[in-house]
């Protein structure tokens, strides 16, 4: 009854607002979307989390759009304009010692951190909510194991583990990103295996099984996605964390190479001369300070709004 | 740590506290090997060799049989690991490549200018970092309250290393308010060694202790901003733990009851309701203490501060990799002992905590 009386409403023509305000949604993408939507204005009050959701869109931006924007050619030098002070004609942030523009190279670098950052969370949360899931399922000697190995990992300093990891493997970007996402999967098991033991013993897990289903099936497609949201939390409070990790195993020289416009590296460059030429490591730290930022506030707006239970850390 | 509920009994407080510690102990220790499994592992899948890195390229094959015999190379690699587990518990790191000495002799050179560097970055941690989230908490939504919030997701997102370079960009190279990198004047510094006993490696204890006060002074003009902006870094985790507690606690019925008896809003916050939070918070300054572990790698590299994280970024330039490992071990240890001390503490102050 109520549905049809709502779809003779959409024949009548409504706008995307109103659908997505019906009080009785038709489908589940209704429903689903409406939820969204209202996570969306509670977001929206947030300014600071708007702040942050801005700052994140503009580093998208500047990484797709870096060879349009960037005035000059990242790894060119140009030494008859090298260590130009910022507010020279041309070079709005100044040049550094062999005379490439700051500027462009904070655009072109904007690429190789989301690269970075793209690589970690698309494998650590991955591997930590695997671990988690199964331990929390399985229970047992299964859960004891895999939990003991995750207080393992817990029990290192994240950067220095990262350290003695690089230092095996060798430096380079790929390796960096492998030791960040090897010392990042352990809070994301903690996580998931604590949302799993909430909903192991549910009554739908429970006809799911009645229905046959595997242990397989049933952590994949029942209690993963139930374990998502806070795991999706996290990633993005953590963000900052691997920007951070990132730019310092470059600043080492452990990360990536030069000349690559790296923004830990370009600090770790402009460290020789900080007292006479102070923006050539000034302007890439305020890179890596404002875009960690932006991921921090809107990670801690986001979970204002998903997570009711925690208000604080 | 999970605790392990082994009787519900009502055993007697004490007795129960004993065995949840012996079983706290036991999972360091699994914890401790653990870690040591993983070193093990990296030292071992290592590309070069290491009887390659002692002998030099033009050995014989004679001699390198003999050193892999001495160095236990030939035996399986659970009778290694558990040689490398028994040396370790003993205090046997191995040797650096670069200075031939035995890596815990060197990191026990090291380690209290860390030690120095931490603990008084923490203290400046708690000083502003508790009071700030107990006011935060007392108005939250305030304008206060939004700063407070705001000064701390900056802390969580600044580079600590780029933080140094512009603490020492501004106040020893413009405002000159304070020494530059070191621990002391390099006068002081050559002074240090022949007029001033070494107690206990930290300069600031040394000093006062010998009565050097100029020697002293020096010193805090040193530390004081490292430490200050590490301190920051502390405090930033600290302000927005204490405030989620504290908002927590003053929710509470027994906060409730306090005001309508008319106790003054002061002794309401700052005696009862913190008094109860300072019990979690020993947990937060503990965890903050062993962050700054961390981030004390990269700040003594910027301020020339020879500590631990120096000695361990120092060791990769030249893949000096007992060094690096053994540094990584000492600290692992380090961060699981005070995680566990803290797990001892708020057991004992948390009545509720059985």
């Amino acid at each position: 009854m109520v549905q049809r009386k709502t779809e003779n409403l959409y024949e009548a023509g409504t706008t995307l607002i109103e659908w997505l305000r019906d009080p009785n949604p038709a489908s589940r993408l209704q429903s689903r979307m409406a939820q969204t939507y209202l996570s969306w204005l509670r977001l929206r009050r947030n300014r600071l989390a708007m702040v942050g959701l801005a700052i994140t869109v503009a580093l998208v931006t500047m990484a797709i759009f870096a060879p349009w924007l960037a005035p000059y050619d990242p790894i060119t030098q140009t030494l008859s304009e090298r260590l130009q002070p910022p507010g020279t004609t041309g070079h709005w942030l100044g040049t550094d010692d062999f005379g490439r523009d700051i500027w462009t190279r904070i655009l072109y670098g904007s690429r190789i951190t989301l690269y970075i950052v793209l690589l970690v969370i698309l494998t650590a949360p991955v591997a930590g909510l695997i671990i988690g899931t199964v331990a929390g399922y399985f229970g047992g000697w299964v859960d004891s194991v895999l939990m003991r190995i995750t207080d393992i990992f817990l029990a290192f300093p994240k950067l220095i583990l990262a350290l003695a990891l690089v230092a095996v493997l060798g430096p380079g970007m790929v390796n960096a990103v492998l030791a960040i996402a090897l010392t990042s999967w352990p809070p994301y098991a903690r996580v998931a295996r604590a949302e799993t033991l909430t909903v192991r013993n549910s009554d739908y897990i429970a006809a799911v099984r009645l229905q046959g289903a595997g242990a397989l099936r049933v952590i994949w497609g029942h209690v993963m996605p139930m374990c998502l949201p806070s795991v999706i939390i996290r990633v993005t409070l953590d963000m900052a964390g691997v920007i951070l990790t990132a730019a310092g195993l470059g600043f080492l020289g452990l990360g990536v190479q030069p000349p690559s416009p790296e923004w830990g590296l370009m600090i770790a460059a402009g460290r020789k001369f900080l007292f006479e030429q102070w923006w050539v490591a000034t302007m890439p730290g305020l890179a890596i300070f404002i875009v960690s930022l932006g991921f921090n506030l809107l990670g801690d707006g986001l979970r204002d709004v998903l997570d009711p239970r925690s208000s604080g850390k | 740590m999970a605790s392990l509920d082994l009787n519900d009994d009502a055993p007697p407080r004490l007795g129960h506290f004993a065995r949840q510690s012996a079983a706290t102990i036991f999972t360091l220790l699994i914890t401790f090997i653990g870690l040591l499994a993983v070193t093990f592992f990296i030292s071992r899948v290592i590309p070069t060799d290491p009887v390659m890195s002692i002998l030099g390229e033009r050995a014989t094959e004679a001699q390198i049989a003999e050193t892999r015999t001495a160095l236990g190379l030939d035996r399986p690699m659970v009778t290694q690991f558990a040689i490398y587990v028994w040396d370790a518990l003993h205090g046997d790191l191995g040797t650096s490549i670069r200075t031939k000495d035995p890596v815990i002799e060197e990191i026990a050179r090291y380690f209290p200018a860390t030690l120095e560097l931490s603990t008084i970055a923490t203290i400046i941690g708690m000083l502003i970092g508790i009071p700030a989230g107990v006011l935060a908490a007392t108005k939250p939504g305030s304008l206060l309250d939004q700063t407070v919030r705001l000064v701390g997701l900056m802390g969580y997102s600044m580079p600590v290393f780029w933080l140094g370079l512009m603490g020492l960009l501004i106040f020893y190279g413009q405002l000159g308010w304070v020494g530059g990198p070191g621990r002391l004047d390099a006068v002081y510094d050559m002074m240090l060694q022949f007029e001033v006993t070494q107690h206990t490696g930290m300069i600031l204890i040394d000093t006062a202790l010998s009565g050097r006060w100029d020697m002293f002074a020096n010193a805090v003009s040193h530390i004081i901003l490292p430490a200050s902006l590490l301190g920051y870094l502390s405090m930033a985790y600290i302000s927005r733990m204490t405030r989620s507690f504290m908002m927590n606690e003053l929710g509470q019925e027994y906060i409730t009851t306090a005001r309508v008896k008319g106790m003054p809003e002061r002794r309401v916050i700052w005696v009862h309701a913190l008094k109860n939070v300072m019990v979690p918070l020993i947990t937060v300054v503990a965890l903050s203490y062993s962050f700054l572990l961390e981030g004390a790698v990269l700040t003594e590299t910027i301020f020339a501060w020879p500590g631990l994280g120096r000695y361990i970024t120092d060791a990769l330039l030249v893949a000096d990799m007992p060094a690096v490992l053994g540094g990584t071990i000492v600290v692992g240890a380090v961060y699981i002992g005070i995680n566990m001390f803290s797990d001892l503490l708020y057991r004992l102050a948390d009545p509720r905590a059985k």
